[in-house]
């Protein structure tokens, strides 16, 4: 637009506004905006140094998360086993490091190779299949749960697997995945950056990338897309691929961090996910979304869960918080979809 | 009959006992446009679905330049540098009129991971692709779905000719259109045959065929009903045979409104 192109008459200037509308993620800004002054004036703690560590720390790996399960929303499909994947990838790398002996690292790629197999997978089947994305996540949700008991009772005899710290390269993988740094006086952990780069690289691939084009074109319409030659399958297959890749991700920070496991942590988180990114702009019906509108609607859900805390609020009120979050956002991507598919015939 | 772009001989597919499509023969010539008429169930769907690279013939021969081919993706086809523009699934609503031009082929710049798609070059080119095949649009970053049924199909026909396709296949351009909008499509149909493109153009509606059309096939129930050059047939003559001479006053209606228009609507 910098050299000035020949102006159409049609074209008004109150486009600005237009514009902003059609931007997927303004909604969430505003939404966090919101959120944020309110808890700042209501408490005081919110906005301590401390207290900002421990809302960005809270939305951090839910932001992770919510950014992966965003692209996926966008590619048009959901992964409902996105929640347990964390837990199951945790336990994998738990099991082999404290059962097996295995070095830290080599336990972290193996459970890495498990979780991009099991995204393969959700993708493999739901393409070949044909079947809604929604019933065969459901499916492996199930199965990686019963599995994840299972086998955790089989091995230690409990349904916890502990005991990482005295693994073999502890050190240098909790150093990468689950240490904190300091800043101004105050100790952040680590997955706070783990989030915004992930963010960023996941917003960069999506808007500037061919690949990122695909995502959208797969979601808003998978028959023109393979008519036009983009490889649908492909795509789809490496979205699922990875959501289950940032479950690892979160899940290695979370037993890093912890040094143990529960082997039904996990469950429920998938509509966090899901949640975070609607907030963010994404339409359920895919082909329109924000990365960083859903790293927004995860930092709505951390500075609500830790100001509500802070508010000493009992944290009941946050279901109705979030409630009324999702329904707004829905209502105002609705709109918002309606008019950029408005036709003119 | 070697200079033809596209030919199929006695081409036929079945689905289990169900023949779709049976000993259909025709020409693509570079330059001309291919009409092909048929009633729903007629078998226009399986036909350019074969020729697409959707679906494969199980019958016959399909040549594409002179030599046999058979497809097995639509990839392969656009490759060979036969695109095809369907009725509703011409583009992706919510995205850009830029974004959708260059589906699939985007251009990039930069190398290994930091490839990333030449926005501006995008956006440029789009502007001066569909301005040279005559089309106006206000904004190349608004959705495609603020545009009109016309220029959504505009924008796929421009497409396809802009990434050098050879023959182009349309598949119902004008069926959801009003009277005005498909005379637009219809001007760039002729716009992309008179750039040199073979075009095959699938239609129900002789009116829309007759004006545009040099070669008709009558599809009927899975079979062809015959094949006609523009100079051994009438208009009155193909719509008798398309539609038994029932309907006749209602389409003449619209001939007449089609014929009349050649402006930009919208």
């Amino acid at each position: 637009m910098t050299p000035a192109p020949p102006v159409d008459e049609r074209v008004g200037s109150p486009r600005l506004l237009d514009r902003l509308v059609l931007r997927p993620e303004i909604g969430a800004l505003l939404g966090a905006l919101l959120v944020f002054v309110f808890f700042s004036a209501v408490t005081e703690r919110f906005l301590s140094t401390g207290g900002v560590a421990t809302w960005l720390d809270d939305a951090s790996t839910l932001g992770i998360m919510a950014v992966a399960v965003a692209l996926l929303m966008i590619g048009g499909e959901f992964d409902l086993s996105a929640g347990v994947m964390t837990a199951s990838s945790a336990l994998v790398t738990a099991i082999l490091a404290t059962r097996l002996g295995w070095n830290v690292w080599l336990a972290l790629l193996a459970s890495l190779v498990f979780a991009l197999a099991v995204g393969a997978l959700n993708g493999w089947l739901v393409m070949r299949t044909g079947l809604p994305s929604f019933i065969v996540t459901l499916g492996t949700f199930l199965a990686l749960q019963g599995l994840n008991l299972g086998v955790t009772r089989l091995v230690t005899g409990t349904v916890q697997v502990s005991g990482m710290r005295s693994a073999e390269g502890y050190s240098s993988a909790g150093y990468l995945f689950a240490s904190t740094f300091t800043l101004g006086g105050t100790s952040f952990y680590v997955s706070i950056v783990w989030w915004i780069l992930f963010t960023v690289i996941a917003a960069t691939v999506l808007v500037r990338t061919r690949f990122g084009n695909w995502i959208f074109a797969v979601g808003g319409s998978a028959l023109s897309s393979r008519a036009v030659g983009v490889p649908v399958v492909r795509t789809k297959i490496l979205l699922f691929m990875t959501t289950a890749g940032a479950a690892w991700l979160v899940g290695s920070i979370n037993i890093l961090r912890f040094t143990s496991v529960q082997a039904n942590q996990g469950i429920g988180l998938e509509f966090q996910f899901i949640i975070a990114a609607v907030i963010g702009g994404c339409l359920l019906t895919g082909g329109f979304g924000s990365a960083v509108g859903a790293a927004i609607g995860a930092l709505i859900f951390g500075m609500a869960r830790q100001g509500i805390v802070y508010a000493n609020w009992n944290s009941d009120w946050f279901q109705l918080f979030l409630g009324v979050m999702l329904l707004a956002a829905v209502l105002v991507n609705n709109a918002l979809r309606r008019r950029a598919e408005r036709a003119r015939r | 009959m070697s200079s033809s772009l596209l030919e199929v001989r006695g081409i036929g597919k079945t689905y289990g006992s169900v023949i779709a499509l049976k000993d259909v023969s025709t020409v693509v010539n570079a330059g001309e446009v291919t009409c092909v008429l048929g009633d729903n169930g007629a078998g226009k769907s399986t036909l350019i679905k074969v020729l697409a690279g959707v679906h494969r013939h199980d019958a016959g021969e399909f040549l594409v330049d002179g030599s046999p081919v058979r497809f097995s993706s639509p990839r392969e086809a656009l490759d060979r540098g036969i695109a095809t523009v369907y009725q509703d699934l011409a583009v992706v609503p919510l995205m850009s009129v830029w974004r959708n031009f260059f589906l699939g082929s985007e251009p990039t710049v930069g190398f290994g991971p930091f490839r990333f798609i030449d926005r501006r070059k995008g956006r440029s080119v789009t502007r001066t692709a569909l301005a040279g095949m005559g089309i106006d649009l206000r904004d190349v970053e608004q959705p495609v779905g603020t545009l009109s049924g016309g220029e959504r199909q505009c924008v796929a026909i421009a497409r396809a000719v802009h990434f050098g396709a050879k023959v182009l296949i349309l598949d119902e351009p004008t069926a959801a259109l009003g009277v005005k909008q498909a005379g637009v499509v219809l001007k760039y149909v002729a716009q992309a045959r008179d750039r040199g493109l073979g075009v095959v153009l699938i239609t129900h509606n002789p009116h829309h065929a007759y004006p545009v059309g040099d070669r008709f096939l009558l599809l009927k129930r899975g079979r062809a009903l015959g094949t006609y050059e523009k100079s051994q047939i009438s208009l009155e003559e193909l719509t008798r045979q398309m539609a038994g001479g029932a309907e006749l006053e209602a389409l003449a209606h619209e001939l007449r409104g089609v014929e009349g228009d050649g402006g930009v609507g919208g």
